[in-house]
């Protein structure tokens, strides 16, 4: 972390970029936030650890519109939404220094949570190993690191940058899962029991717009989801699809631009798994598309916005499973 | 409320386009080729102009299933918008599978201007189905039932 800072403060000083774009201090451990950062004294607050799993290529958005160069820290898995905004023109690419950071996996403290540790104070500033030291008020646990990581950490997509001006810190591997194997099991089901599923995992749903907001491929100006006339613009318990149907068009919005990051169901305060979503629409285009994944190549063509004459037809996916 | 399946009449919407499927639909019916009632042909200028969101909206409206009918892939007015839709559809389909609408409730099929008969039979035999699943309790809006 103290690399990160001391090449930061030697960036600014030396008039290559006017702010940083990093995470800063939360109030816990374990809620690390994005920030900016205007000056080297300001990098105090400045953290790196194993609770920053925010992907801040979304606020690049923003940043490109500022005058001046902007760092930014990308860890591998963020590189993939900085191509894939970069390929949709909203990013400048000229007015960004890319510091690709190393990552050993992420956490998430509701996981910590989930295995009944009750009354959560705290836990070591992370950055990898077997043993995650958590504090609580009944004395410190232990936990295992990859218990505590996120689901996106299991299927990790690979620890290389994808685009990047300088790259600082190692990086572990972390994948141990099949990618789609949630989505297989779920395929699996009868429709009875798939509707029961998602009804029960969506009900949750209280329409924050928490994964729209910090969704790197929602990232149009206007959004439909803003709309006043659009049905499920009010939480209003009317409808047995409602729920369903944002989430079916949200994930519709970014398909074949999604890079599958899981920032949606890192940020859901209802612990839905709304990556599912995303992957089901990946795994159905690479069977039926060829392999594809979005952002590695920013010229590369996504599969919605092109066709072949010898595509599989509708009915093909459903008969066949 | 609970229907006899023999009384049962879906809804059934049908997006037709308006080069092929709709003069399909115009000659099945000029030919005096019988298909049910309970079909609701709504013209679009082609079958990718139906967004997604049409599809679930018909859904949601009510109605019981829903197909896309366009011109055979190669034969798009506008050259290659069934190729488009039939990715799309092929997507939504299968997504609105995956969240547990029976897949027998969607369809796509290609039905030329020629084809008045082709159009007939697949009508009702899409209603056939319909008709065999049931009433969509799934995915309707609950205010529009009594």
């Amino acid at each position: 972390m103290q690399e990160l800072i001391i090449r930061a403060k030697e960036l600014l000083e030396c008039g290559e970029v006017a702010r940083v774009l990093g995470w800063r201090k939360g109030e816990h451990v374990y809620d690390p936030e994005p920030a900016f950062f205007q000056s080297a004294d300001a990098l105090e607050n400045f953290v790196y650890n194993g609770f920053c799993g925010a992907n801040l290529s979304k606020y690049m958005i923003e940043a490109s519109k500022l005058e001046g160069k902007t760092l930014v820290f990308l860890k591998p898995c963020d590189t993939y939404s900085f191509n894939q905004l970069l390929a949709e023109h909203r990013i400048d690419r000229e007015k960004a220094y890319i510091i690709g950071v190393g990552c050993k996996g992420k956490l998430k403290i509701e996981n910590i949570g989930a295995d009944g540790i009750l009354d959560i104070e705290g836990a070591d500033y992370p950055d990898c190993g077997e043993e995650l030291n958590v504090k609580t008020l009944y004395g410190d646990v232990k936990v295992a690191y990859k218990d505590a990581m996120l689901e996106r950490c299991h299927v990790c997509k690979g620890k290389e940058h994808r685009i990047f001006d300088e790259k600082i810190g190692e990086s572990v591997d972390t994948l141990d899962a099949e990618r789609f194997a949630e989505v297989e099991r779920i395929e699996k089901m009868s429709p009875e029991e798939k509707f029961a599923y998602f009804q029960a995992e969506l009900s949750k749903c209280i329409r924050c717009n928490a994964c729209r907001n910090v969704c790197p491929a929602c990232s149009c100006r206007k959004c439909v989801f803003d709309s006043t006339k659009f049905d499920s613009a009010q939480k209003a318990n009317a409808t047995t699809f409602e729920e369903k149907m944002f989430h079916i068009i949200r994930a519709f919005h970014v398909a074949g631009r999604c890079t599958d990051c899981g920032e949606c169901s890192r940020v859901c305060p209802q612990g839905i798994p709304l990556h599912l979503f995303n992957r089901k629409f990946i795994k159905d285009m690479n069977e039926l598309y060829g392999d594809y994944q979005a952002g590695v190549d920013v010229d590369a063509k996504a599969p919605l916005v092109c066709f072949s004459q010898e595509d599989a037809e509708p009915g093909a996916l459903t008969e066949r499973g | 409320m609970s229907v006899n399946k023999e009384d049962f009449r879906p809804v059934i919407v049908a997006f037709c386009c308006n080069w092929c499927s709709y003069a399909g639909a115009d000659l099945a019916g000029s030919s005096r080729l019988a298909y049910p009632a309970d079909v609701k042909i709504i013209r679009v200028p082609c079958s990718c102009r139906v967004n997604p969101m049409f599809i679930l909206r018909a859904f949601e409206k009510g109605a019981d299933g829903v197909i896309l009918c366009g011109c055979h892939p190669g034969d798009c007015h506008y050259s290659t918008g069934n190729y488009y839709a039939r990715r799309r559809m092929t997507m939504l389909f299968s997504m609105l599978d995956f969240i547990g609408v029976e897949n027998g409730r969607t369809r796509v099929e290609w039905v030329s201007a020629a084809e008045g008969v082709k159009f007939s039979e697949t009508m009702n035999s899409f209603v056939e189905k319909i008709r065999s699943l049931g009433p969509n309790v799934r995915l309707g809006d609950i205010r529009c039932k009594n």
